[in-house]
């Protein structure tokens, strides 16, 4: 390799990550690592280690400021916290980023957009933190997440607000509240090529209503997936037996609004979605399958139920437009111990069922 | 059919009860010109005041499955022969508990049928013991107890197929002097009859040896698939049973194996056109002709013994018969061996397939203790299987051909003596006018007078041309009487599809809503209708249209190579046409009701395997 792309120790190119880098990339990048390894299609991107965190908080000295205002804290006293958050932001946002950071980021910015082929490609910047995201500890939401970010700067300045946001009101006293430390917490941040997305949203590798695992229930909307994600809109929804892969139903919605980035601002507009598309299924059945065959792939690959976040790229020919954005263990179902079906094979069961023919079997069995 | 919408007033909400039910047997009227119909079935086989009081209380359905048509008056033997022994296997032998027998009735030269359930929890108890030791022995016993009854079965057939009928002789043989016989030709006539009548009761008897349990055994293994994956799809939890070489497709591999030998030995262009006695006209006179001939031979015993229709009616055109309805299938299996395609079915794919689901469903399973049901389920469940789906070739078709056969042998002795002016005449008589005409025929052969037959049996049977003509033009109701609440009888859903939802979509479907019936086989495509009410219409399907029909026989596997989905009026998860389209990979929605009635041919519909509709466009 002519030059090194490695980014230093504060860059890992989601290629690069697995879960044995969670404590450097966080929940959600380590997942995008072992989905890129695991050769699904995930648009390429990468993550800026907790590294980068802890040397821009040590070169700032902003971690024995932070815990100040941390310590004395009443988690309970909401005025208190608030005003907490505010300060801590914003000597966050205040602090110069050192330049080995900032020059690492640009560089790996450049890189992607170079083999995008797209300058100032657009991309998605994430906070991934290390806490996040894990079986049992679902901090889902509490971080942000910045969309259609277009250049080296402006994804600087968004890692920043990714940081910041460890310290938004809510995770201070939901930390605090779970007895996690703040000041120690580690973050880390994605930054992944941003799909076109005609359609996007949600699959879940179980039944979430009834928790079937033979089926991927898939819910989908126009546009970006912070309408589903959001439930903003009530989506299409599909059930997919996984065994056999087809669709087992099909259920249309009104969606009545779509995220969708405006080129000319740059930002990701809400807008109407036009009376012909409402109420259309907005994805085909081939891509229906396609999804369902990767969210069966990830299954396999984590060994167990996945939520997965997913979308449509119009940019690209199908199969490659459906890709992924992110997946996480599946927390509701996988947590319940599940009851047995119970019943018996043979004779007795043939009389239940005789007995019962539509309640199928073995309601004799005790 | 009376529906009544009344609003009724409940605690704090107005809401809209739909009374329905079919009318009773006794207010339906007999058609115009078909007065008189009794008396072309068995006196027991009619709705009387005599047992008004039973027939009014029950819930009769109309078996299109099997009896579609108007019932000739011979032809009843085998719908009666059928239920009676169904019955007898839940009720005598094996002690169904919750189940006796499944009544049956003609009105207007239509079948109806009624499953006589039990109700009393004490009585179903004290069958329990019984079903246990009977039922659990055949279970224990099967693929012994199924290889002796192929023997069985095959001596049935070979007993009818040695059965002959010839015209009565001027003067018997000298051998019946010499031999010391004493006995004539009028009596051999008399006693072959009662003979073939013997051996189709015998049929029908080991028909039903194994059927109602084979089908619990699946139902049971059906129910368990359902409970434990409630969204897994009926055609997925059947393909886990499937890919197993069967009888039943045997006649259709054949036409392809021929198809694979007149390209083979260059005979194909003899074969390419007109009737099949000009093509086989051409092919004795080609090069290789006799040699594909040869192979023809092959295949025809025994399995061009194969109907086109149900095997029920003595009009069912069998392939040994009516070679043009192989031939036609031939011929389209011909064009694709010549376009380089393989026709045989990917047994070991399928195979491979459905041991793939198998594994993947195990493994989703909650417990170890699940994963062993499901395989016991699915053991006994492969176990049935072979027998349910073969059954029909042997029973339905190969007994049946033969059987036919016979009686237009009979049929010829009648048209010799006068009796009657056409072979399939005979199928006018009832099964027990039969030995009294020929009585008539062998007393009057023996005193050396006229018989009164000639006279009698021409005038009798236009007489009943009319009304069969008549109670043709007629439609049956679906059903008749009150509906139960909850459909709960094992046998009405499992032999027949019939559930409080499909005879709710009949109430429904009368009144004009969509067609709904089974999702048989997944699928969704749009296309023209093509209706057909029998096999011999079969000839008009053209490519790319939907079939459209009462219910699709086995024997119509090729056509399916042409059409793009299929829409029965009848049919459950387990019915012929759900499983060969399954096989033969085409959408199809099955048990609509209505569809042969409401859809005309040339119609553009759509055809949701899926969910079950069929949408008019």
């Amino acid at each position: 390799m002519a030059r090194d792309v490695s980014g230093g120790p504060y860059i890992l190119w989601f290629r690069d990550c697995g879960t044995s880098c969670l404590e450097r990339v966080g929940g959600k990048n380590a997942g995008l690592g072992e989905m890129t390894r695991a050769g699904l299609r995930v648009p390429p991107g990468f993550a800026i280690t907790t590294d980068a965190y802890r040397d821009f908080l040590g070169e700032a000295g902003l971690g024995p400021e932070i815990e100040k205002v941390l310590v004395r804290l009443d988690g309970r006293d909401l005025a208190a916290v608030e005003q907490a958050s505010h300060d801590i932001r914003r000597m966050v946002s205040g602090a110069p980023v050192p330049a080995l950071v900032a020059d690492a980021v640009a560089e790996a910015y450049a890189l992607l957009c170079s083999e995008s082929g797209v300058p100032d490609l657009p991309v998605a910047v994430r906070s991934s933190a290390t806490a996040e995201d894990l079986p049992g500890a679902s901090f889902a939401g509490q971080q942000d997440t910045f969309l259609w970010v277009r250049s080296a700067e402006a994804v600087l300045t968004h890692t920043v607000r990714c940081w910041s946001s460890l310290f938004t009101a809510r995770a201070i006293s939901y930390r605090d509240e779970m007895d996690l430390r703040s000041g120690t917490l580690l973050i880390s941040v994605g930054v992944q090529k941003m799909s076109n997305a005609r359609t996007a949203g949600v699959m879940f590798t179980l039944n979430p209503a009834n928790g079937d695992r033979s089926t991927i229930a898939v819910d989908a909307s126009w546009g970006l997936g912070e309408s589903v994600a959001s439930g903003a809109v009530t989506p299409d929804n599909f059930l997919v037996d996984k065994v056999t892969l087809e669709i087992v139903r099909r259920t249309a919605s009104p969606k009545l609004i779509e995220h969708v980035p405006d080129p000319a601002t740059g930002r990701v507009e809400v807008s109407l979605v036009p009376a012909e598309r409402r109420d259309r299924l907005c994805l085909s059945d081939e891509e229906v399958v396609q999804l369902a065959e990767l969210g069966k792939r990830i299954e396999r690959y984590h060994g167990g139920p996945q939520d997965i976040e997913w979308a449509i790229d119009r940019d690209l020919a199908f199969p490659d437009n459906v890709v992924l954005l992110q997946s996480r263990p599946e927390t509701v179902w996988s947590r319940r111990s599940r009851a047995p079906i119970g019943g018996a094979a043979g004779i007795e069961s043939v009389l239940a069922t005789l007995l019962a023919p539509l309640k199928g079997s073995a309601p004799h069995d005790t | 059919m009376a529906i009544k919408v009344e609003p009724t007033v409940g605690p704090g909400k107005v809401e809209l009860t739909v009374e329905t039910r079919f009318p009773s047997p006794f207010e339906v009227k007999t058609p115009p010109g078909a007065e008189g119909w009794q008396d072309l079935y068995p006196y027991y086989s009619v709705f009387s005041e005599d047992r008004r009081s039973e027939e009014e209380a029950a819930f009769w359905f109309q078996d299109g499955v099997h009896w579609r048509e108007v019932l000739y008056p011979f032809d009843s033997i085998f719908m009666e022969f059928a239920l009676k022994c169904l019955s007898q296997y839940n009720t005598r032998f094996y002690i169904i508990p919750p189940a006796m027998g499944v009544d049956y009735r003609i009105l207007n030269g239509y079948t109806y049928l009624s499953p006589v359930g039990i109700a009393d929890q004490a009585v179903i108890g004290s069958r329990v013991p019984h079903f246990l030791e009977r039922a659990g022995y055949y279970f224990q016993n099967w693929d012994a107890l199924y290889a002796k009854w192929l023997v069985k079965m095959k001596q049935v057939i070979a007993d009818v197929d040695a059965i002959s009928f010839s015209p009565l002789p001027e003067m018997e043989e000298t051998g019946r002097v010499t031999e010391g016989r004493g006995l004539s030709s009028s009596f051999d006539l008399m006693s072959q009859y009662d003979k073939l009548i013997e051996l189709g009761l015998k049929g029908w008897q080991y028909h039903f040896e194994f059927l109602n349990l084979g089908y619990a055994a699946y139902l049971d293994y059906f129910g368990f698939c359902k409970q434990a994956f409630p969204d897994m799809r009926d055609q997925t939890i059947a393909k886990m049973v499937s890919g197993i070489e069967v009888d039943l497709f045997r006649p259709d591999d054949e036409l392809k194996r021929l198809a694979n030998a007149a390209v083979r030995l260059g005979v194909a262009e003899e074969l390419r056109s007109g009737t099949a006695a000009e093509a086989l006209a051409r092919l004795a006179k080609a090069k290789n002709g006799p040699a594909w001939i040869a192979e023809l031979e092959k295949s025809k015993t025994p399995w061009f013994n194969f109907s086109g229709g149900t095997g029920f009616y003595h009009h069912d055109p069998v392939w040994a018969e009516h070679l043009d309805v192989p031939f036609t299938f031939l011929r389209s299996y011909i064009t694709k061996v010549e376009a380089g395609e393989d026709l045989s079915r990917p047994l070991d794919a399928i195979r491979a397939e459905r041991d793939r689901l198998a594994a993947e469903y195990a493994a989703l399973l909650p417990t170890e203790e699940d994963r062993t049901t499901f395989q016991g389920k699915l053991g006994l469940a492969r176990t049935v299987f072979p027998y349910i789906e073969n059954h029909n070739f042997y029973v339905e078709h190969w007994h049946h051909a033969v059987f036919w056969r016979k009686m237009r042998e009979l049929g010829k002795v009648f048209v010799s003596a006068g009796f009657t002016g056409d072979v399939d005449d005979i199928f006018y008589l009832r099964r027990d006018e039969i030995p009294v005409a020929l009585f008539d025929m062998s007393s009057a052969w023996a005193v050396g007078t006229s018989p009164r037959g000639p006279k009698y049996w021409p005038r009798e049977i236009a007489r009943r041309k009319g009304i069969v003509d008549a109670l043709r033009k007629w439609s049956p109701p679906p059903a008749l009487g009150v509906p139960p609440t909850v459909v709960t009888e094992p046998f009405t859903i499992m032999l027949w599809g019939i559930t409080s939802e499909s005879i709710n979509t009949w109430l429904g479907g009368a009144a004009g809503a969509a067609l709904k019936g089974f999702a048989a086989s997944p699928g969704v495509v749009e296309g023209p209708a093509r209706v057909i009410t029998s096999a011999a219409e079969l000839d008009q399907v053209r490519d790319g249209e939907i079939l459209v029909c009462p219910i699709t026989a086995p024997s119509w596997g090729p056509i399916f190579s042409r059409i793009k989905a299929a829409v029965t009026d009848v049919g459950g998860m387990m019915s012929h046409a759900a499983i060969v389209c399954r096989e033969y990979g085409l959408p199809a929605v099955v048990g609509t009701g209505f569809a042969t009635r409401q859809i005309k041919t040339g119609q553009m519909l759509r055809v949701d395997g899926n969910n079950g509709s069929v949408t008019v466009l």
